[in-house]
This record gives structure tokens, C-alpha cells and sequence, in this order.
């Protein structure tokens, strides 16, 4: 995109604050962003106003004096005063009652966990789905809780109007009802999905942790649940390693291309002998592979420090070490 | 600026008659030495100046830095790494280096005591010590740059601050350092104001500047000490894991907001009020009109002063804090734009019937209320509940401090320098070249600014090195403003060092204030008075008139006012 291409933007007036939203309480939001806004021009043209003016007409000049008015006035400061705080009286009671409804999710909404963690988002459907990007139904509110895995991170759909922080060590909540789908059917290619942003600053990749929010029709969603959750249908088992190796976060330390992060690089690692911390040897296999994943702390690759998480069954299953040990074995 | 290269004209101090060394501050004594361990406040503020100065500087090449990289949305030369070290600077320094003692040091040293007629500060020693705790830490800062930088960002939020490897702790010594720097000050000038009146000045026949300078020596007290525990426990947390704000560990890292913001909410204040003393000498001063609702203007400096206290919450309403925290902080957010919304409609009706003069000054004074009235609308926005949870940690928060703190605190610094500069170093400006380049600042800013307002409505994040393509044109934009902005500010300080070569000599009122400072000459000599000038009105002008031959005001005779006659 080039400058110019892009100033029609900005002479759209109208929109020029908001892009499309897609929630029910985003019609409140914007709403009271106009309020204030038209407010806040009002205002500012006045007093702005009345200041050009008053250097036109009074700036010095050859045979110009200024002239003797009060310098005080009771009734002026109390007008100036009580106007803009019944204004603003109101602005804080739109803004409070709006604020309710966006954080007050209905019983019966569907659930979702998001797991941030650096830098990226794991979203969990109550049938067992997991996904990098965000995939909800249209016209049904979704409650989201929120967690993080290190630390604090935000997540933030501008089209939705909302945001929430994801703390560590606590459960925070938000809910939306979207209101247009993204797309047609289940496959994603046919979407044109939504921004979703990290808005707390979390390190390197604060900037790159950003993911896609795909609104189905009902039917629709309710079929792309059933077949991310079987992930292994119709997928080779290095594939969903690969799936797997991104999604359970090995990719933020282990890169695929022979770049070093802060684990070793998987890239033609497979078969091949390591040295470890004590001095020893040991080929990569199988059951190096799970011995890592289980037990990262037993073997240590000389150079790097001890600092990879254990993964317990339940998140990880036998299959899905597998799966990616598979994986690894297919990066030449 | 460097001052030890004192242009020759000093030493021929002329007009005026019985003039040797004690009658200019500059030349008083001489030697590295006399600066390093003076004690007059007007030595230690300009040395003040030159710091803030470099740190501004300073901060501003990494502004530049960081707008030339969001050019495009793209890695142009830095890589995530090094953008997240390089906004973190800038914020850390423009803040803690830069803003928070611009004007009440640098600016308020050297003015204050001669606003009151006196020699010098309560406290000279104390004076001094701030400065050099100043410098100290400065030197932490640099250290911490230059010894593995720091990515935290100026609020250092926990867990992100307790686990990254960059240099916390230096910095966060800095920070405590800067922060008994800024309790000196403050103290210095409460006691300063409180004890050193003189006779016939009472509260409220105090220049506005006073007042807005001992509220903020008010907030620099009573917070700054909340920030100095907050860095140490912190420090304990990296160091000891004490198990206070890391959840790992049991701690709560939500409390470290809380913790944070009790100071540096009101610390925006201390950076605003000042600016909003200038504010309130210059328009009155160029206007040649007595300041319009004193008694208001000056209640609300310390009504800002204290409900700034009771607002912090409102950095945490997408923290997940309680609802009705939430609500409690929001309701109190609204009560502290109504005394500055106060401030700014006395200053325009001040300018009514005046005889306004465009000096450089003013025109500053002007640049603010334009730029602080966006600044102060737009935080209506984020103190309302529904649309903050859309703007909060977006670039419209980015571009609402910058109207307030930029917009606001630095062009009225700007304006306060230009205005008491022949003061200070005796010396007239080329108005016209000031004039010209507070245009380009307000233009530059403007365009660097109010893109972001725009892009942040529509959802771009703050502190991003990447971005997607749709916001590329508000990006763009806004580093063309930057580096437009950039240059108004090189221009405008290139104006005053070269008057400080090439200046007309200064008179002792170039402006016609009638505010103490005025009435010794220009530059000051050692001990500002012989004899304790007299007090009147601080805004009634109508005894001052021009004189072609000084080039400024001298007191009427025929004016029949006992104020400031001899
Ligand atoms: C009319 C008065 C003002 C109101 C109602 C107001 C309101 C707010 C609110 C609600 C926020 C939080 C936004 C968010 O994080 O979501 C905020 C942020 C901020 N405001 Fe103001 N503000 C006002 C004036 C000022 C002034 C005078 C200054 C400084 C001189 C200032 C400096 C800041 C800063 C530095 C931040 C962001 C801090 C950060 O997150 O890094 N504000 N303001
Ligand atoms: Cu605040």
C-alpha cells in the first residue's frame, strides 16, 4: 500500500475513527465515542473560537490600549464550571452503564479458554478443539476466560470493542456476541477474518502476537468444532506434529531452519548424535524425543540452559508425541 | 548550551552605571569549580538546563529512531528487540529525565526565589544535592543503556519486568535516585514558599506560577516516596524473589499497577501544573491584562493537586480490577478535568480587551491552549468506561499524552524558556526566528499527533515494532510530522544559543511583567536584590510603560502607583 492510495481513508469523515464492528454492544461504544466527540468539537471550536478572535481584535498594534474590563466574575466561573460537570456527569453514566453490558456475559453462553502466553494464543473449545486462531458463531454470546501462561497479555478484537488483560495466576472474563459472520461455510480460505491483537506489551514478539477471528453461521461453526477436534482425521501423523509443535509453543525455542532460539533447532536433528551438558553423546529418537518432552531436565544439550517446561499426558498425549516426533523426523 | 564560553559582551556590562562582577550571576566568579559547587539557584538552574536539555536531546533522537522504523510496518533497521529497548528509553527518559524536572528545576529554580524577592532557595545546599542526585541518576540510566539496555517499558509492569534479562535493577535504581531528586525540589520550594513571602505578598497576592509550583511540590512530597518503595520492592522481587508481584511466586502483579500508578498518576500532574504557572504568567504578560479569575485559576492548581490523587485506577480498567473499582475511578477521573477545563477558559477570557503582543512567547502560550485542549477532551474519552476499554493501550492513549505531555509541559517549557531567557542570560532573541519555528513545532506536532488518534480508534495497539498493513498510513504521517517536529525544536534552541553570541543586550523588563524577577537587571546579579524590591499586584500592568530606549518597560512616574516605585 502505497501514501496515496490510501488518503481516501482519511477524507472519509464518517468512519474515520471506527473500522466495521462486529458485536452487539459495539452500537454503545461507538455511539458514545460520537457523543463525546461531537462534545468535545463543540467545545473546542468555542474556546478556540473565541481565542482567534480575541487576537484578531486585540492584537497590538500603533494606537491600540487595552481596555479596562473586570477581572473577575462569580457568575461566569460557576456558568463554566456546572455546565461541563453535568456534561461530563453524563458521560461518565453512559460510559458506566455501556461498561455493564460489556462485561456482564449472559448465562448461556457458549465457553471458550484462551491461554496466551509468549507470543502466542491457544483457544480451547469445550469439545476438546484447539486452535492458534479464534473461531466463534454468529449471533450467540461466547464467553472467553482468560489465563496466561508467563506474562501479562491482552486480548484485544478491535471489531469487537473489547479487550481484557490475561494475568497470570488469575482467571479474567470477557464476552461477545458477534453480529456478522466472516465468510461463507467452514472453510477458512473463504473468510476474510477479523484482527485479534496482544494490547499489553509482553516482550520481542509483542508486535507479531496477533491472531484471526472467523465468525461461522451456527451450522457451520458447529462443524468446524467437530472436525478440529479430530485432529488427527484425515491428517498424516508429521503433520499434526507440525500442528502440534506450534500450537503447544515449541516453536517459540526450537526454530525448524537451524536458527538458534533457546532450545536447539530441529531442523536435521533426527538420528543424529548431541552432546549433552554432563559430556555424554545421545542420538535423537523416539525415545530421546519423549524422555525431553516428560523429563526435559534428564538430558540437557551442552550450551543451553535447563529451562524447558515438562509436558504431563494430559497435555500431550503418547499419540501426540508421536505425532511430532514424526515431525522432527521429516525435517531434512 | 555551553555557559562556561561566556560571550565578551558580559564582560562589558554597561548600562546602568555602578556595575562590576556581583552584578551578573554569570560572571560573579569564574572557573569550572564556581559552577560544580555553587549554591545560587539561578547557577544551579542553569545547570539544570543544560541536563534536561541533553536528556531531551537525548530522548528525541530515539523518537526519531523509533518513527523512522514504523515507517513502513515492515523491519527497516531495527529488530524487535531493539525497538522494544528503544521506546522504553524514550519514554523512561523523556519522563523521569526529561518532563518530571523540566520545569520546576531548571526553570522554577531560577525564577522562584526571585519571584519572591529573596537571595536564593530555603535550602541552598539541598538545592545543590538535588541536583548532583539528578545526576546520579542519569549516570544509572546511562548505565543500564549502556550495559544491556532495558525493555520493560517506563511502567516496568511485573511479571514482564521480573523475568526479562535486560538491565532492571540499574535502572530502577535510577528511577529511586531521581525520584529524592524530585522530593528535594518540592521541599525546597514548600518551605521556600511557605517561609520566605515577603512582606505584603500574601497567598493571594502570589503570581500564579507560585501556586502552581507549590502544588506540584505538594504531589512531588506525598507521591514520589510511594514510587521509591515500589522500585525497591521490585528490586527485592529480581533479586531476592520475595514473592510480592511475581505469581510464580505467589505474588500479585496487579498490585504492582496500583503501586505504580498512585505515583505516576499524579505525576502527570507534576509535569501539567507547572506548565499551566507558565501558562498563566504569559498570557496575562502578553496580553497586558490582569489575569482573568485569579482566585480560580489558583484553587484549582490545588484541587488538581489533590484529586489527582484518587484517579490512579483509571490505567487498570481492562486489568481485570473489580467492576465497581472500575466505576469508583472512573466517576473520580471525570472530577479532575473540570478545574482544568476552569484554567483554560480564564486564560481566554484574560486575552479579552487585551493589547495582545505575538512575541515568541506567546505564541507558545497560544500553541498550549490549542494542544492541551485536545489533550485534556481527549482524556474524556478514556475516562469513560465503554470507549477506554476500546482505546486503553492503544496509540489514541499514545496521542493523548503527547497533547498533554508534549502539546502541553514541553511547549509551555519552550515558551517559559523563550520568555525568561533575556532574564536569564541577558540577551534578546530574533523574534521573528522564534516566531517561525513555534510554527513548525505546532504544525510538526500536529501532524505527528493527531494521526494517532485516528489509527488508535481504529485499533492499533501502542509499543508495536510491526503492524499490520491497514494503519500504515497514519504511520506515515506521523514520522513526516515527527521529523518536522524534530526540526522546529533543533530550530527553536538554535534561536536562543545564537542569541546567546549574537543577541541585543537585554533590558531589565524586556516584557512588561510585573511579577518580582523583572525588577533586577537582566542577567540577575549574584543576589538578585540589594533591597527587597516592593510588592503590588503581580497583574496589574498599568504603571509599566515602553521605553524606545531601553527596549523595554520601565515604571511610569506619572502613573501615581505606589507599586514597584523606587
Ligand atoms: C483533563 C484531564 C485528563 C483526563 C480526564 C485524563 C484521562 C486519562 C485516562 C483515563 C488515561 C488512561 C487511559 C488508558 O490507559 O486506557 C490517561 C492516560 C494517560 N494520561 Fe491522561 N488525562 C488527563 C490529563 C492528563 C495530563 C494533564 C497528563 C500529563 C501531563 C496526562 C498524561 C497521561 C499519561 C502519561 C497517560 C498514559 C500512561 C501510560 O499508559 O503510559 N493526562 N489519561
Ligand atoms: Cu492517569
Amino acid at each position: 500500500m502505497n501514501l496515496l492510495s490510501n488518503l481516501p481513508l482519511l477524507a472519509d469523515a464518517g468512519s474515520m475513527f471506527f473500522t466495521p464492528s462486529n458485536s452487539t454492544f459495539a452500537g454503545e461504544v461507538d455511539g458514545l465515542f460520537d457523543f463525546i466527540y461531537w462534545l468535545s468539537v463543540f467545545f473546542f471550536v468555542l474556546i478556540i473560537g473565541v481565542m482567534v478572535y480575541f487576537v484578531l481584535a486585540y492584537y497590538r498594534r500603533p494606537g491600540h490600549e487595552p481596555q479596562h474590563s473586570s477581572s473577575h466574575n462569580n457568575l461566569l466561573e460557576i456558568t463554566w464550571s456546572v455546565i461541563p460537570s453535568f456534561l461530563v456527569v453524563v458521560i461518565f453514566v453512559m460510559g458506566f452503564t455501556s461498561y455493564m453490558n460489556i462485561r456482564t456475559p449472559p448465562d448461556d453462553a457458549y465457553e471458550i479458554n484462551v491461554v496466551a502466553r509468549k507470543w502466542a494464543w491457544l483457544f480451547k473449545y469445550p469439545n476438546g478443539a484447539e486452535s492458534e486462531n479464534l473461531h466463534i458463531p454468529v449471533g450467540r454470546p461466547v464467553r472467553f476466560i482468560l489465563q496466561s501462561e508467563d506474562v501479562i497479555h491482552n486480548m484485544f478484537v478491535p471489531a469487537f470493542r473489547t479487550k481484557m488483560d490475561c494475568v497470570p495466576g488469575r482467571y479474567n472474563e470477557i464476552w461477545v456476541e458477534a453480529t456478522n459472520v466472516t465468510g461463507t461455510g467452514i472453510n477458512p480460505e473463504d473468510h476474510d477474518p477479523l484482527w485479534l491483537f496482544c494490547a499489553e506489551y509482553c516482550g520481542r514478539d509483542h508486535s507479531n502476537m496477533k491472531a484471526q477471528v472467523y465468525v461461522y453461521e451456527t451450522g457451520d461453526f458447529d462443524a468446524w468444532a467437530v472436525k478440529a477436534a479430530n485432529l488427527y482425521e484425515g491428517r498424516t501423523m508429521a503433520e499434526v506434529g507440525e500442528i502440534l509443535y506450534k500450537r503447544k509453543g515449541c516453536v517459540s525455542c526450537h526454530s525448524v531452519d537451524g536458527s538458534r532460539k533457546a532450545g536447539p533447532s530441529f531442523k536435521a536433528g533426527f538420528g543424529v548424535a548431541h552432546k549433552m551438558a554432563d559430556g555424554s553423546e545421545v542420538e535423537m529418537d523416539e525415545n530421546y524425543i519423549s524422555e525431553s518432552i516428560r523429563n526435559p531436565r534428564a538430558k540437557v544439550v551442552a550450551g543451553y540452559e535447563p529451562v524447558m517446561p515438562v509436558f504431563s499426558s494430559s497435555q500431550l498425549s503418547d499419540q501426540d508425541i508421536t505425532a511430532i516426533a514424526e515431525y522432527i523426523k521429516s525435517l531434512k | 548550551m555551553s555557559v562556561g564560553a561566556t560571550p565578551d559582551r558580559f564582560q562589558a556590562a554597561d548600562a546602568g552605571g555602578h556595575h562590576d562582577r556581583e552584578d551578573n550571576y554569570l560572571l560573579a566568579s569564574s572557573g569550572i569549580g564556581s559552577w560544580l559547587f555553587t549554591l545560587d539557584h539561578k547557577r544551579i538552574g542553569v545547570m539544570y538546563l543544560v541536563g534536561i536539555m541533553a536528556s531531551f536531546f537525548l530522548g528525541g533522537i530515539f523518537a526519531l529512531v523509533l518513527r523512522a522504523e514504523l515507517f513502513t510496518g515492515q523491519k527497516l533497521f531495527l529488530s524487535e528487540d531493539a525497538y522494544n529497548q528503544m521506546f522504553t528509553l524514550h519514554g523512561a527518559v523523556m519522563t523521569f529525565l526529561f518532563i518530571i524536572p523540566s520545569i520546576p528545576a531548571a526553570l522554577g529554580n531560577f525564577v522562584l526565589p526571585m519571584m519572591l524577592g529573596q537571595k536564593d532557595v530555603a535550602f541552598p545546599r539541598m538545592n545543590l544535592a538535588s541536583f548532583y542526585l539528578w545526576v546520579i541518576g542519569a549516570i544509572f540510566f546511562l548505565a543500564a543503556i549502556i550495559f544491556g539496555g532495558l525493555d520493560t517499558g517506563w511502567t516496568f509492569y511485573t511479571p514482564y519486568s521480573v523475568t526479562t534479562n535486560t538491565r532492571v535493577i540499574l535502572a530502577l535504581l535510577g528511577v529511586f535516585v531521581l525520584g529524592f531528586s524530585s522530593i528535594f525540589t518540592g521541599l525546597n520550594f514548600v518551605v521556600t514558599i511557605n517561609t520566605m513571602r515577603p512582606h505584603g505578598m500574601t497567598w493571594f497576592k502570589m503570581p500564579l506560577f507560585l501556586w502552581a509550583t507549590y502544588a506540584t511540590a505538594i504531589i512531588q512530597l506525598l507521591a514520589t516516596p510511594v514510587l521509591g518503595i515500589t522500585g525497591l520492592l521490585l528490586i527485592a522481587e529480581r533479586a531476592l524473589r520475595i514473592g510480592i508481584f511475581d505469581p510464580e511466586i505467589g505474588g500479585d502483579p496487579v498490585l504492582f499497577q496500583h503501586f505504580f500508578w498512585f505515583y505516576s498518576h499524579p505525576a502527570v500532574y507534576i509535569m501539567i501544573l507547572p506548565a499551566m504557572g507558565i501558562i498563566s504568567e504569559l498570557v496575562a504578560v502578553f496580553s497586558r491584562k490582569h489575569i482573568f479569575g485569579y482566585r480560580f485559576i489558583a484553587y484549582s492548581s490545588i484541587a488538581i493537586a489533590l484529586l489527582g490523587f484518587l484517579v490512579w485506577g483509571h490505567h487498570m480498567f481492562v486489568s481485570g480490577q473489580s467492576q465497581l473499582a472500575a466505576v469508583v475511578f472512573s466517576g473520580l477521573t471525570f472530577s479532575v478535568s473540570i478545574p482544568s477545563a476552569i484554567k483554560v477558559f480564564n486564560w481566554t477570557s484574560t486575552m479579552y480587551k487585551g493589547s495582545i503582543s505575538l512575541a515568541t512567547p506567546m505564541c507558545y502560550a497560544l500553541a498550549f491552549i490549542f494542544l492541551f485542549t485536545i489533550g485534556g477532551l481527549t482524556g474524556l474519552f478514556l475516562g469513560a468506561l465503554a470507549t477506554d476499554v476500546q482505546l486503553h493501550d492503544t496509540y489514541f492513549v499514545v496521542a493523548h499524552f503527547h497533547y498533554v505531555m508534549m502539546g502541553g509541559t514541553l511547549v509551555a517549557f519552550v515558551g517559559g524558556l523563550y520568555y525568561w531567557w533575556p532574564k536569564m542570560f541577558g540577551v534578546m532573541y530574533n523574534e521573528n526566528a522564534g516566531r517561525f519555528f513555534s510554527l513548525i513545532v505546532f504544525l510538526g506536532f500536529n501532524l505527528t499527533f493527531f494521526p494517532q488518534f485516528i489509527m488508535g480508534s481504529r485499533g492499533m495497539p501502542r509499543r508495536y515494532a510491526r503492524y499490520v498493513d491497514e494503519f500504515q498510513i497514519y504511520h506515515q504521517l506521523s514520522t513526516m510530522g515527527a521529523f518536522l517536529l524534530g526540526i522546529g525544536m533543533v530550530g527553536a534552541i538554535a534561536v536562543l544559543i545564537y542569541s546567546l553570541y549574537r543577541g541585543k543586550k537585554a533590558p531589565a523588563n524586556p516584557w512588561g511583567a510585573n511579577t518580582l524577577e523583572w525588577m533586577c537587571s537582566s542577567p540577575p546579579p549574584l543576589h538578585n536584590f540589594e533591597t527587597p524590591p516592593p510588592v503590588g499586584d503581580p497583574y496589574d500592568y498599568s504603571n509599566l510603560r515602553y521605553d524606545e530606549r531601553e527596549g523595554g518597560y520601565v515604571v511610569d512616574p506619572g502613573s501615581g502607583k505606589k507599586t514597584y516605585s523606587h
